[in-house]
C-alpha cells in the first residue's frame, strides 16, 4: 500500500519510493536523508497540519505538512506492537 | 603546498564547533542543536612552527547550495588549503554524502570521525581502515567533548589526501555510499535506552505539550529560585554589609554633596545611601549591574545552557511550530527568541538560522518589540516586584499578547506565506557539567564585559542629563504624549533617553521618580517596547538592511504609542 508520509500512524514503518516535488525540494529532502529507498519509522504528528515526525537511520526528522504530503512511502508491516 | 587556512566543515550539528575550540582554545558557544555557529569564527592553530587559521564554517548539508547559508559556505571552500571533513559517526551514511562532494573537490580533506564515543552504546561498529582505504583519505576517530583522538587528528593534517573522485549523478554518489557503508559498518541490536524513551515522550504531540509546558514552567520557577537566592544571600547582603559603609565613608569624604559627590555617590536620601535611588556610579550604577542583573544572568543562562546542551530547544521548535504558523513564522524561530530573552542582540544574529527575508523580518520585530532582554526582566522584577507580584505579571502578560497580536498582523498584512519547518532533532546528549559551566562563565563574562561599562556610562549620562537644562525642553517638548497620553510625568523623559542605550539603567531610573504603580506598570511596558538598545539596532541593521529597519522603527513608535494610550486607558 503506498501513502504520504501524513497518513502513516505512529510507529507505522516503511520505504520511501517517491518525492514528488520540485529539484529543489529533492535536493533538501535527500542530502538530510530522506530520499527513495530509505526505511523510515513515524514517530509523531502533530495536531492541526502540525509537522510530521519520522526516524531515518536512526535519527528523527521533522517535516513541515505540505513537505511531508510530497513524500509516499510503500508501507511494510502495518502497526507494529508497541 | 603551504597551509595558510584549515577549514572545518561538516553537517549541522556534528561538533565543529567543539573541535574548532579545541583546536583554538577560542571561547565559542556550543549547543546541541543544527545552527549553534552562525557566524564563522576565525582563530588560530599552532602546528610545529606554523599558524594557519582556521575557519569554522556554519554547518550545511551540502554543496550544492539550497539556502543562503549553504551558499555561503560553498564560496569559503574556494579560499581554503584544507578542509576538516567533520563526520558524525553515528549518522555515516547521511554525513557521507557531503564527505565525497568535498572529495569531489581540487582540495585536500582529511575527515574527522566525531562523536566516536557515542557508537559504542549505540551499538554501531565501523572499520575505520576500511573506510580510510575507501574514500582514499585519513579518517581519525575523535570525540570533541573529551579531546580524544583530536592531537592524532592534527598529526595525520599533512597526510590529506586530494582524491578528486569522479562522480556525476547524485545516484550515483549515494550508490557509493551505500556500498561503502555496508562494508564498513555493522549494527548491533540493542535496546532503547531511557534517554530515547524520553525523546520519544517529548515529541509526541499528547505527552510532548504538557512535558513542554512542564519545562517552560519549572525552567522560570528555577531562574527565579536561583536569581532571587542570589540576591537575597550573596549579592543584596555583600552590597549591604561590605560596599555600603565604604560608600558612605566615601561620601563623607566627598562632603556629602557637591558635583563629584552627585556623580559618584549620588543623592543621599534621609541622609543616607539608597541603592536604588541615590544613582551614583558606585552606588546605584554597581548595584543595578551586579546585584539586581547579573544574579538574573547567572540564572537564565545556567538554564538555557542545559536546555541547549540537553538537546531540548528543536523538539520544543516541533512542539510549537503549529502556533509559530500563525504569527507568520515556523517554530524553529522560538530558537532566536528564547535567546532574545538572554540579550537581543545573540538573539538578533540567530536570525540567520531563518532563511527567508519575510520570517526573519517578522522574527525580528516581535523580538526586538515584544521580547524583553534578562537585565532588563531582572529591573523590572526588581522595581515591580516589591509591590506585588502580579503587577510584574500584568508586565509580561502585556508584552506576551502584544507578541501574539503583532505576529497575526504582520502575517496578514505581508505578501508570502510562512514556509514549513524541515530540521534534524538531535539526540539527546546528558549535559557535561564542564561544558555547561565553560559556557555559562563566556557569556556572563561577556555581560559584564560589554555591559557594566554601558550601564555606568548611562548612569553617568542620566546625572548629566540631570545637570543640563536640556532635560526640562524635551520634558515640556514630549508632555503631550507622555502626560497626556501615556499618564506618566515627563520627569520620565530622561529614562526613555537612557533606554536606547541600556534598557536596565533606563528602569532602574525610574525608581526615584516616586510613580504610582500604573505609571511603572505603563512607563516599564512602554520601555520594553519603543526602541531595543542600541546594540541590537546595530545588529539587526546589518542583518535585515536599513529599509526593513526603518519599517521596524515606524511599527515600534505606533506600538508605543498606542499601547501607552491603552494602558493607560485600561488599568
Amino acid at each position: 500500500m503506498v501513502i504520504d508520509v501524513t497518513q502513516m500512524k505512529p510507529n507505522e514503518s516503511g520505504t520511501i519510493i517517491e518525492i514528488r516535488g520540485g529539484l529543489g525540494l529533492m535536493r533538501k529532502l535527500q542530502s538530510m536523508g530522506i530520499r527513495p529507498g530509505k526505511k523510515v519509522v513515524k514517530v509523531s504528528s502533530h495536531f492541526w497540519r502540525g509537522p510530521q515526525t519520522v526516524e531515518i537511520d536512526n535519527r528523527q526528522i521533522a517535516v513541515g505538512f505540505g513537505m511531508a504530503k510530497k513524500i509516499f512511502i510503500e508501507v511494510i508491516s502495518g502497526v507494529e506492537a508497541v | 603546498m603551504k597551509i595558510n587556512k584549515i577549514l572545518l566543515m561538516g553537517n549541522p550539528n556534528v561538533g565543529k564547533s567543539v573541535i574548532f575550540s579545541r583546536f583554538t582554545g577560542a571561547k565559542v558557544i556550543i549547543s546541541n542543536y543544527p545552527g549553534t555557529t552562525v557566524e564563522f569564527t576565525q582563530g588560530q592553530i599552532k602546528i610545529g612552527e606554523e599558524r594557519p587559521i582556521v575557519i569554522d564554517v556554519p554547518g550545511t548539508y551540502t554543496l550544492e547550495p539550497t539556502s543562503k547559508a549553504e551558499e555561503v559556505a560553498v564560496q569559503v571552500l574556494k579560499e581554503g588549503d584544507l578542509v576538516i571533513n567533520i563526520v558524525d559517526a553515528t549518522n555515516l551514511e547521511r554525513n557521507l554524502y557531503l564527505t565525497l562532494q568535498l572529495l569531489e573537490k581540487d582540495k585536500p580533506v582529511i575527515v574527522a570521525l566525531n562523536m566516536w564515543d557515542d557508537t559504542k552504546h549505540r551499538g554501531i561498529n565501523i572499520d575505520i581502515k576500511k573506510l580510510e582505504k575507501r574514500l582514499g583519505v585519513p579518517v581519525v576517530p575523535t570525540c570533541g567533548l573529551t579531546g580524544e583522538g583530536i592531537k592524532k587528528l592534527i598529526d595525520r593534517l599533512p597526510e590529506a589526501k586530494t582524491p578528486k573522485l569522479q562522480i556525476s549523478s547524485d545516484n550515483q554518489r549515494w550508490e557509493l555510499i551505500g556500498k561503502i557503508v555496508g562494508e564498513v559498518q555493522k549494527l548491533s541490536h540493542r535496546h532503547h535506552t531511557l534517554l530515547e524513551g524520553l525523546e520519544d515522550v517529548s515529541i509526541k504531540p499528547l505527552t510532548g505539550l504538557p512535558l513542554a509546558l512542564a519545562v517552560i514552567y519549572s525552567s522560570f520557577w528555577v531562574i527565579r529560585f536561583i536569581g532571587e537566592n542570589l540576591i537575597g544571600y550573596v549579592f543584596g547582603p555583600i552590597f549591604e554589609k561590605l560596599w555600603l559603609p565604604l560608600m558612605m565613608r566615601t561620601s563623607i569624604v566627598l562632603g556629602e554633596g557637591g558635583f563629584l559627590h552627585n556623580i559618584i555617590i549620588g543623592n543621599l536620601i534621609e541622609g543616607k545611601i539608597d541603592f536604588v535611588q541615590s544613582f551614583g556610579l558606585l552606588t546605584t550604577g554597581l548595584f543595578v549591574s551586579a546585584a539586581m542583573v547579573l544574579p538574573y544572568i547567572i540564572s537564565f543562562y545556567l538554564v538555557l545552557g542545559l536546555l541547549e546542551d540537553f538537546g531540548y530547544l528543536p523538539r520544543l521548535a516541533v512542539l510549537v511550530d503549529n502556533f509559530m504558523h500563525h504569527l507568520g513564522l515556523h517554530g524553529y524561530a522560538i530558537i532566536p527568541l528564547i535567546l532574545g530573552l538572554g540579550c537581543n542582540v545573540p538573539g538578533a544574529l540567530c536570525m540567520r538560522i531563518l532563511e527567508e527575508k519575510r520570517e526573519k523580518f517578522i522574527a525580528a520585530t516581535l523580538m526586538a518589540i515584544a521580547v524583553p532582554c534578562m537585565a532588563q526582566i531582572a529591573m523590572i522584577i526588581g522595581l515591580l516586584g516589591p509591590r506585588g507580584g502580579k503587577y510584574v505579571a500584568v508586565v509580561f502578560f502585556t508584552l506576551f499578547l502584544l507578541l501574539v497580536t503583532k505576529g497575526v498582523i504582520l502575517n496578514k498584512l505581508l505578501k508570502g506565506e510562512s514556509p514549513e519547518i524541515l530540521i534534524e532533532i538531535p539526540p539527546y546528549r546528558s549535559p557535561q557539567v564542564k561544558a555547561v559551566m565553560k559556557k555559562l562563565w563566556m557569556r556572563v563574562s561577556g555581560f559584564l564585559r560589554e555591559a557594566l561599562p554601558l550601564v555606568l556610562l548611562g548612569v553617568l549620562f542620566a546625572n548629566i542629563l540631570h545637570t543640563l537644562k536640556i532635560i526640562d525642553f524635551l520634558g515640556n517638548l514630549f508632555a503631550p504624549i507622555l502626560t497626556g497620553l501615556w499618564g506618566i510625568p515627563q520627569e520620565a523623559i530622561p529614562a526613555l533617553l537612557v533606554g536606547f542605550f541600556r534598557k536596565d539603567v533606563a528602569v532602574g531610573m525610574l525608581g526615584p521618580l516616586n510613580l504610582t504603580t500604573k505609571q511603572l506598570i505603563i512607563s516599564s511596558t512602554i520601555l520594553a517596547v519603543y526602541f531595543p538598545c542600541i546594540a541590537t539596532f546595530a545588529v539587526l541593521i546589518r542583518e535585515l538592511g536599513i529599509k526593513d529597519m526603518l519599517k521596524m522603527t515606524l511599527i515600534m513608535v505606533t506600538v508605543a504609542l498606542s499601547l501607552g494610550s491603552i494602558l493607560n486607558f485600561i488599568l
